[in-house]
């Protein structure tokens, strides 16, 4: 265990290190905040969906843990050569410890970026709609957190080098957040839009969101919750499985 | 004196290429033994199969009486390592990173924080235990490397080219460290190197690896005199042939000069 509670404290203390890292990833969420909050405020308004704001915050937060969770796992990529994880692998501790401690250790990281976007947000003009469903928010915070780290390792775990990083974020991190309904709602889309998004996890980590911090889910968060609960594990299995076959 | 690592007959193919043929050799306890060869040999892949990081085709490995395949972390236990790369955090403390090292061998706490300060003023870092790592230079970080190998306390250290790229007070120093390890705590040092002179002053015994085999093995003497050389750089190039290897650059080699881009070369 305390080998889980090394990795897991070294992923904080190193987030918590780089001042620079953590600003600099607060400006795209604060664009996105205010440049499309502000901007499609009053379209939205006037297609009777209500507040932009209040729609477009979770889903804005959602997108912090995303990106920050998936760099987690990528990180990978590089410890490999020259960092820490060389160190781990010729340790006498198993590869499912690792990642497991890593993955605890970037979701962790990944829900703190959450929290300061939903502070950030407030600022916005975002609300809560219900305040006692508040702690269910940090769940699903916590899973979308645990989801894409886990994805990250697990496609650290087979690309050699950062090139393959690229690919990755534009073809699949980037759809996966656009097509989540973080941006818009997933509601009377075209089916092949419609399908996508029924088929994305986040989406349903975004639904969670829109739950549990805003007005209403569209699928209900029992729901989000279990779709959710089933990716994580299957995540978490396919990233150990991967990440014990790395070869250095 | 017994053996402490003994390789028989150990294989090493990807597919058609075979990069250890058929290696077989002997590290005595408490010696300092080195493992030479040109670019390529195959020193790498069968340092990784002494590590447990990498599978043997087929062959047999004990270290310390164990075997890699069957007692992993047993292997593990015994053995500490220098790679060729840093293998430290750098956004942690010198400190931390001893710490983290003894926490993952299952060092307990107080066993922890002594080793650490007595391994952390034998490589003169102590003053700088709480400097992240990333401000020390490519020398620091070699001699912090060795004094957190040694933290758990294995009986053996392999190291991978230690002093590459180190001004020379720091590679005297730093064979200073690992000869009074050797000394006083009876420590078995492998390492591989391209500085024969350094190889000569300080390794017992010497084995000399080519296109994947064994091709000479011995005492510096003992080389030096089989090929009539004075120096065992003369030895070595009378043995291996003076040509440049030719290699490809892989993935670990663009890492590499993507990591001196964005680093400044440390």
């Amino acid at each position: 265990m305390i080998e889980i509670y090394t990795l897991w404290l070294r992923q904080v203390k190193r987030y918590l290190r780089s001042k620079s890292r953590i600003i600099g990833s607060l400006g795209q969420p604060i664009l996105f905040l205010l440049a499309l909050g502000y901007g499609f405020g009053p379209i939205f308004a006037k297609a009777g969906q209500g507040n932009y704001i209040q729609f477009l915050a979770p889903g804005v937060i959602s997108m912090s843990i995303l990106f920050t969770a998936v760099f987690s796992g990528i990180e990978i990529i590089w410890d490999r050569q020259f960092g820490f994880l060389k160190e781990t692998l010729v340790a006498p501790v198993s590869r499912f410890k690792i990642m497991i401690g890593r993955t605890l250790g970037g979701a962790t990281v990944a829900i703190f970026q959450g929290i300061i976007v939903l502070l950030i947000s407030f600022l916005a003009g975002f609300r809560i709609y219900n305040w006692a469903l508040f702690p269910l928010a940090f769940v699903f915070m916590a899973l979308i957190a645990l989801l894409f780290t886990a994805l990250g390792t697990a496609i650290a775990s087979v690309l050699q080098d950062m090139q393959g990083f690229q690919l990755i974020m534009n073809f699949l991190v980037m759809p996966l957040f656009f097509l989540s309904g973080s941006l818009f709602p997933p509601s009377g889309l075209p089916s092949a839009l419609d399908t996508i998004i029924k088929l994305n996890p986040l989406a349903y980590g975004v639904d969670g969101l829109h739950g549990t911090l805003g007005q209403m889910s569209h699928l209900g968060l029992v729901t989000d919750f279990w779709v959710l609960g089933i990716f994580v594990l299957a995540l978490i299995g396919i990233g150990s499985f991967l990440f014990s076959r790395i070869q250095v | 004196m017994e053996n402490i690592i003994e390789i028989k007959n150990l294989v090493k193919k990807y597919g058609d290429f075979t990069a250890v043929n058929n290696v077989s050799f002997e590290v005595k306890k408490g010696e300092i033994f080195a493992f030479l060869g040109p670019n390529g040999a195959g020193k790498t892949t069968t340092i990784k199969m002494l590590t447990t990081l990498l599978h043997p085709t087929s062959g047999d490995i004990k270290i310390d009486g164990n075997d890699p395949r069957h007692n992993q972390n047993k292997v593990r236990e015994s053995f500490g390592i220098v790679f060729q790369d840093p293998s430290l955090d750098d956004e942690l403390t010198a400190y931390e990173n001893m710490d983290m090292h003894g926490m993952l061998y299952g060092v307990k706490r107080k066993d922890r924080k002594e080793r650490t300060e007595q391994l952390l003023k034998f490589v003169e870092l102590w003053d700088r235990r709480d400097s992240l790592v990333k401000q020390f230079s490519g020398g620091m970080k070699r001699r912090l490397e060795i004094a957190r190998g040694f933290m758990h306390k294995p009986k053996i250290l392999f190291l991978d080219e230690p002093t590459i790229g180190l001004d020379p007070q720091t590679r005297n120093h730093i064979w200073s460290y690992l000869k009074k390890l050797n000394e006083e705590e009876g420590l078995t040092v492998f390492l591989t190197t391209h500085h024969m002179e350094e190889a000569d002053k300080v390794s017992s015994r010497i084995a000399i690896i080519d296109h994947g085999n064994i091709i000479s093995q011995g005492t510096p003497e003992e080389l030096k005199s089989k090929t009539g050389k004075e120096t065992l750089e003369e030895a070595f190039l009378a043995l291996t042939g003076s040509s440049i290897r030719e290699e490809q650059a892989n993935s670990q080699d663009a890492l590499r000069s993507q990591r001196r881009m964005w680093r400044g070369g440390r």
